[in-house]
């Protein structure tokens, strides 16, 4: 809306719509952006070797489970997996909450976030295995494997 | 050359897991995934995984962005 209060004063279209998004993705970032922090720099060649499904079946958090993964995922709550998305960089955050949660196409996300098509592509994938780490660390840190079969 | 010897490896399967499941993959990757995944017992247990985890997101997608915004973008995308 605050992009339509002003939309006359611009003479070219193409520059309003450019303006436009800009706005709105502003907008959704900030929507996001609160209570994010930066997460420390993890070697890239550790992030895409990273495997949650491996990772479970290795260190067997639940022991008690039939089903592991699937109660793994489970165990996360609305908010815990809010605080686990703002644990990605910003840049890593938007595809992936564009694509996967609201099911814009990459070509779509492409244009929302003016990027070419090849770095979208290139950071959904990272961005994933960021999200996979982040739930591992974050199920770590908090008491959510303890707690998560009361939910 | 036997046909184990053709196939791609764990690591590239499972970097791919995600584009097959979107369909994003050439014809020729498709077949090189199927093919690995009707041999590799783990990297079935990757695949399902990945299917959860779209799954998981897409569940809890709903609140990420408010819908009016959600409806900025849609018709912004229409536009450009």
């Amino acid at each position: 809306m605050r992009a339509y209060r002003s939309f006359d004063s611009l003479e070219d279209r193409q520059a309003g719509l450019a303006w436009m998004q800009r706005i709105l993705v502003n907008v959704y970032r900030d929507q996001l952006r609160k209570g994010s922090r930066t997460v420390p720099e993890v070697p890239v060649e550790e992030i895409d070797e990273f495997s949650l499904y491996r990772t479970l079946a290795d260190e067997d958090p639940l022991p008690y489970s039939d089903s592991l993964h699937v109660d793994f995922l489970h165990s996360f709550g609305r908010e815990d997996v809010h605080a686990v998305l703002m644990r990605l960089p910003e840049i890593y955050r938007a595809p992936l909450v564009l694509r996967y949660m609201q099911g814009f196409s990459t070509k779509e996300i492409a244009k929302l976030l003016a990027a070419p098509l090849g770095t979208v592509l290139a950071r959904l994938h990272r961005g994933r295995k960021l999200f996979e780490k982040e739930l591992w660390d974050y199920a770590n840190e908090s008491d959510l494997l303890h707690t998560g079969a009361a939910r | 050359m036997s046909a184990d010897e053709r196939m791609i490896p764990c690591s590239q399967a499972v970097r791919k897991l995600w584009d097959y499941l979107d369909q994003r993959l050439s014809p020729e990757e498709h077949a090189e995934v199927e093919k690995h995944l009707a041999f590799c017992r783990r990297c079935c247990g990757e695949m399902e995984f990945a299917k959860e985890l779209q799954g998981f997101l897409a569940s809890h997608g709903a609140d990420e962005i408010p819908p009016d915004v959600k409806e900025h973008l849609e018709r912004l995308v229409e536009e450009l």
